[in-house]
């Protein structure tokens, strides 16, 4: 089991002629991923890498059953790529693409209210289960297969949590990159929620940043709901205020979103948080340890 | 990206948002000139930097005739202005608002930001006008109105006068406020703003609503859409390390320490920071070379470090992910030779061929010392830097 993608997620490519896409798309393959499809408008009836291309998200639906996409469309028209997805009634879409106007994501989210797609970013580095389906553009060798979800708000980081929990032989269900933009599409709850629920994912890493609020409700959601180990980091302790730290939501404005604020919110709902980047996987070992399932998460 | 007060007035005079007369000047004798052009018996000589504040730290003067608005401009215009909002080091002020002085009754706060909890933009009002609006927030939050705005319709007449009454608008200038506050909404959407405050709104003797500041602030991400937007960009009022790095697409941000740091990934570079001062070292810059950093972008962001003085070593922290090791190794070599590197430099590099790189990087005959986590750089750099 695992959350949200698994090895019959059949994927859409929207975008998929530039060379970005084009880039990941091998990748993914090589993973394994069941690419069933790509999206260009004008380049319907071609074909990358043994993909079909259609001209719109409708067709490739209609004609390969495909229920999730990845967006690698640039900023100006990645907000309509996903309008486009949620058209379709796809399942889920995630959205790469980074630097999309704020106000053009705050139309996306009304116009996705009631509807049936969840998306997932954007600016994000994707979703990934191991050994089934990697859909994105995270590194594939880094992660293996296992009991412990990851969620967070930077790509490089989820990288380098990964790779300290399979280094110290403790695989992954799903690692789940929710995005650095201030109006995205998941948020740390509906993946924890979705952690919470599967019940191959034993424990859960959190790893969030300076800017609005989402830690602190995540972190009064898992005090209240949570029945697993969840840790967590926090980037951004020595960010200076009102500096945009690359990600667009990054920002410690008006006194909010600091890190010192999102990591007492946490170590008030009871979870442990690593003090630097280095320790996330030591401080999860000591939490499953602590919780006396260690063994359990151990896969390799 | 911030723009200027009188940037801001201009904009909000083209959407019909009622403001002062006012006319920019860059020296002394064009500040007369506006200043006879106005004709008004008062006139406000208002200093135009990039920071809150200017009022308290005496960036505002009120003058009486021409003569004084001659001193007064000759007074600020290449003075250093310190706020609240500057730092200590101040910001030069090189332009003036001169401006028709108003007959205040009261002054209130009216602006519109992101909420990002609700994903919506949402409208701020209150009656305590000229404040910090985070203190009014803190100390009497019953006084701080709120209109969530739906982007179907947009601002609504009805919220718009709500707001008003909320505020205690005088009820026969209810109408004018909220005439003001759509204005104002349609300058955000259309323009792409992220911020925009005005501190204070005021009601005048002659039952005017105007804007006596404005504040604005546009989301970089739009600006493509926004030529207009763009030409109003002061470079004066940014870092020159900051300009050059976005001319390469790199996220560069000048801090106060003294170990330059050269990272991929945004989180990844916070991170680098934080565990730089956990070392008890302190980073002298935020630097994140994105996702396909190449040989030419690694050497035009080693040259920003290095243009900073207080540098004293450099830590570059890479996980490769897709990005090849080998290349972020090369362009490492490239640029350490081309500048004549005189600072320690230690490289982290984890990812796609990270072996092969490691060895490019040993036998580059290069003073480089590697690191094997990003805990074990952190701690080499600051050792090294002292």
């Amino acid at each position: 089991m695992s959350v949200y993608i698994n090895k019959d997620t059949k994927v859409i490519v929207q975008g998929i002629t530039g060379s970005t896409a084009l880039f990941h798309t091998k990748q993914m393959l090589e993973y394994g991923t069941k690419i069933v499809a790509g999206v260009t408008p004008g380049k319907g009836g071609t074909e990358v890498e043994g993909v079909p291309v259609f001209n719109t998200v409708e067709d490739a639906v209609k004609a390969t059953g495909a229920n999730v996409s990845v967006i690698y469309v640039p900023a100006p028209f990645a907000a309509d790529a996903i309008l486009e997805a949620v058209d379709a009634e796809l399942d889920m879409t995630i959205c790469i693409t980074e630097h999309i106007p704020v106000l053009d994501m705050v139309n996306v989210k009304r116009y996705m209210e009631g509807k049936k797609t969840r998306l997932v970013g954007p600016n994000c580095p994707g979703v990934i289960t191991a050994d089934e389906c990697k859909i994105g553009i995270m590194p594939g060798y880094i992660n293996t297969k296992g009991h412990v979800g990851v969620v967070s708000r930077s790509g490089t980081l989820t990288y380098e949590a990964v790779l300290q929990l399979t280094d110290a032989g403790i695989g992954q269900s799903t690692s789940v990159g929710i995005g650095g933009d201030p109006v995205n599409g998941t948020n740390f709850i509906d993946v924890l929620k979705e952690f919470n629920d599967d019940p191959d994912t034993y424990a859960a890493v959190m790893i969030g940043e300076i800017g609005g609020t989402a830690e602190e409700e995540a972190a009064e959601w898992i005090k209240a709901n949570m029945t697993k180990p969840v840790i967590g980091f926090i980037g951004g302790q020595t960010a200076p205020p009102g500096k945009r730290m690359g990600h667009a939501g990054a920002i410690i404005s008006g006194g909010q979103g600091t890190a010192e604020g999102k990591i007492k919110a946490m170590e008030a709902a009871g979870m442990k948080v690593a003090a630097t980047p280095s320790v996330i996987g030591e401080t999860l070992i000591e939490a499953i340890k602590e919780a006396g399932i260690y063994d359990s998460c151990k896969t390799h | 990206m911030n723009i200027h007060e009188y940037q801001g007035k201009q904009l909000l005079r083209q959407y019909g948002v009622a403001v002062s007369n006012g006319i920019v000047a860059f020296s002394p004798e064009e500040a007369v000139k506006a200043a006879k052009e106005l004709g008004s018996s008062v006139i406000v000589v208002k200093a135009q930097i990039h920071a809150g504040g200017r009022g308290k730290a005496g960036g505002v003067k009120i003058a009486k005739n021409l003569d004084e608005v001659r001193e007064y401009a000759k007074e600020l215009l290449g003075k250093v202005l310190v706020t609240h909002q500057t730092g200590p080091e101040g910001k030069e002020i090189k332009r003036l608002l001169i401006e028709e002085g108003s007959d205040i009754k009261k002054e209130y706060y009216v602006g519109l930001v992101l909420d990002r909890s609700t994903s919506r933009v949402t409208l701020m009002g209150s009656e305590e006008g000229g404040m910090d609006i985070e203190e009014v927030a803190e100390n009497t939050p019953e006084k701080l109105f709120y209109e969530e705005i739906d982007p179907v319709v947009g601002l609504t007449g009805f919220q718009a006068r709500r707001m008003a009454f909320n505020m205690n608008i005088p009820a026969k200038l209810v109408n004018k406020a909220a005439k003001f506050m759509l204005g104002l909404y349609q300058v955000y959407k259309e323009k792409d703003a992220s911020i925009v405050e005005i501190n204070p709104l005021v009601v005048t003797a002659d039952d005017n609503v105007l804007a006596l500041d404005a504040k604005f602030n546009f989301d970089g991400n739009a600006l493509y859409r926004h030529n207009d937007i763009l030409e109003m960009r002061d470079y004066d009022e940014e870092d020159p390390k900051e300009i050059e790095a976005s001319k390469y697409d790199l996220s560069y941000i000048s801090l106060d320490g003294n170990i330059g740091c050269m990272v991929n990934g945004a989180g990844l570079a916070m991170a680098t920071m934080d565990t730089i001062s956990y070392y008890g070292g302190s980073p002298a810059n935020f630097l994140d070379v994105g996702g396909g950093a190449t040989a030419e972008k690694v050497t035009e962001a080693f040259k920003i470090i290095l243009s900073d003085k207080n540098v004293k070593g450099i830590f570059v922290n890479i996980f490769g992910g897709i990005m090849k090791c080998d290349i972020i190794a090369e362009g490492v070599i490239i640029a350490a030779k081309e500048l004549g590197l005189e600072v320690p430099l230690v490289v982290r590099l984890e990812g796609t061929n990270v072996d092969l790189g490691k060895k490019l990087l040993n036998e580059s005959g290069l003073n480089i010392v590697a690191a094997d986590s990003m805990a074990d750089g952190a701690q080499k750099i600051v050792n090294l830097v002292g």
